[in-house]
């Protein structure tokens, strides 16, 4: 069909298409602001804000960065990857969890200084 | 079924040589690679920050004005930013590289004022006394845990490796947007569309950024 060079690179998406994804992103934002000021458990604010991002992030990446339109073979060679990665540094957090207040309970007693011992 | 159009059906075929398997040429698969290890790095740094927010009492410092206002606004740029870049790419597709070159200079006066909020947002809490490894003296009283836990020190090292990082990302875009702007007519419009991949990179870190680092932290009064 389109052997023969093109004058005109094949960009797909309008700038009407473009603008709406611009407005979506603005108002997730807002939504995100709003979210700040209401009173709520910290682990689900947490949730819906993760949420929204990835949202946000996907739309960024499907429309304006344009993956949308390139070629499966190059979304299956870059999205899941890195999907698994970053799933993988979440092992850190069972430990994260442990040592909450381990550290800096020294408010009215400060520890003695350690003996010194050679 | 002629030959070539078996060739098409079979995947063996894109990897034979001669032809672009993944439909990109190799600088823009170069770039998505980079932004993959990139979005490696500052998942890992993010995560670092939640590690360490999860295990230590953590102070939520940002009042709505300066700082929530200011990173509003710095979110809004960002986004303009790459709208700005999207009609600039898509500019150039069409080949009309006058508009282009005006949509990237508008994509670096957002990315520029985003870097000026930004800095002034660092002056503000810089005067209020903090440092990457201690809290003003207040906080540590005002964001104790009832049980007299001190919030963790850390809190300027996160912010300030985090947002720094990121800030480095936006002044480094906005440099390689300059030079792209200047030297538009000996570049083809796949190059125009890959320092457009950056600049969305930059701002879809900002996405997690936000979020994470200002409004989990905002002061809501209840302490």
């Amino acid at each position: 069909m389109s052997a023969h060079a093109e004058k005109h690179e094949h960009f797909a998406g309008s700038n009407k298409l473009f603008t709406s994804i611009w407005i979506w992103l603005v108002l997730l934002t807002v939504i995100e602001i709003v979210l700040a000021y209401r009173p709520m458990a910290m682990h689900f604010m947490l949730t819906i804000l993760l949420g929204l991002s990835i949202v946000k992030a996907a739309l960024i990446v499907a429309y304006f960065m344009h993956l949308k339109f390139e070629r499966l073979s190059l979304i299956l060679t870059i999205v899941p990857m890195l999907v698994i990665c970053i799933c993988l540094l979440f092992v850190f957090f069972p430990d994260s969890f442990r040592s909450h207040g381990l550290r800096y309970k020294f408010k009215e007693t400060p520890p003695a200084p350690a003996a010194e011992s050679h | 079924m002629s030959t070539e159009a078996r060739a098409e059906h079979f995947p063996a075929a894109d990897w034979d040589g001669g032809v672009f398997p993944y439909r990109v040429g190799h600088r823009k698969l170069g770039m998505w690679l980079f932004i993959v290890s990139d979005s490696l790095t500052f998942s890992a740094l993010l995560i670092g920050y939640s590690y360490l927010r999860a295990s230590n009492v953590w102070p939520t410092p940002f009042p709505f004005y300066p700082s929530i206002v200011f990173s509003s606004v710095m979110t809004f740029c960002l986004l303009s930013s790459s709208l700005t870049m999207v009609f600039a790419v898509s500019a150039s597709s069409r080949g009309d590289r006058a508009k282009a070159r005006k949509w990237i200079l508008g994509t670096i006066f957002f990315g520029l004022a985003f870097l000026v909020l930004h800095l002034i947002e660092w002056n503000h809490l810089y005067s209020e006394g903090l440092r990457p490894f201690s809290l003003p003296a207040d906080w540590v009283t005002r964001y104790a845990a009832p049980d007299g836990t001190l919030p963790s020190p850390l809190f300027g090292a996160t912010f300030f490796t985090i947002t720094g990082l990121h800030m480095f990302h936006v002044f480094t875009g906005a440099i390689y947007l300059a030079v792209v702007a200047a030297r538009l007519n000996k570049l083809k419009h796949e190059d125009v569309e890959i320092s457009g991949l950056y600049w969305h990179f930059v701002d879809l870190v900002w996405m997690f950024v936000f979020p994470l680092i200002y409004i989990m932290s905002v002061d809501i009064g209840t302490h």
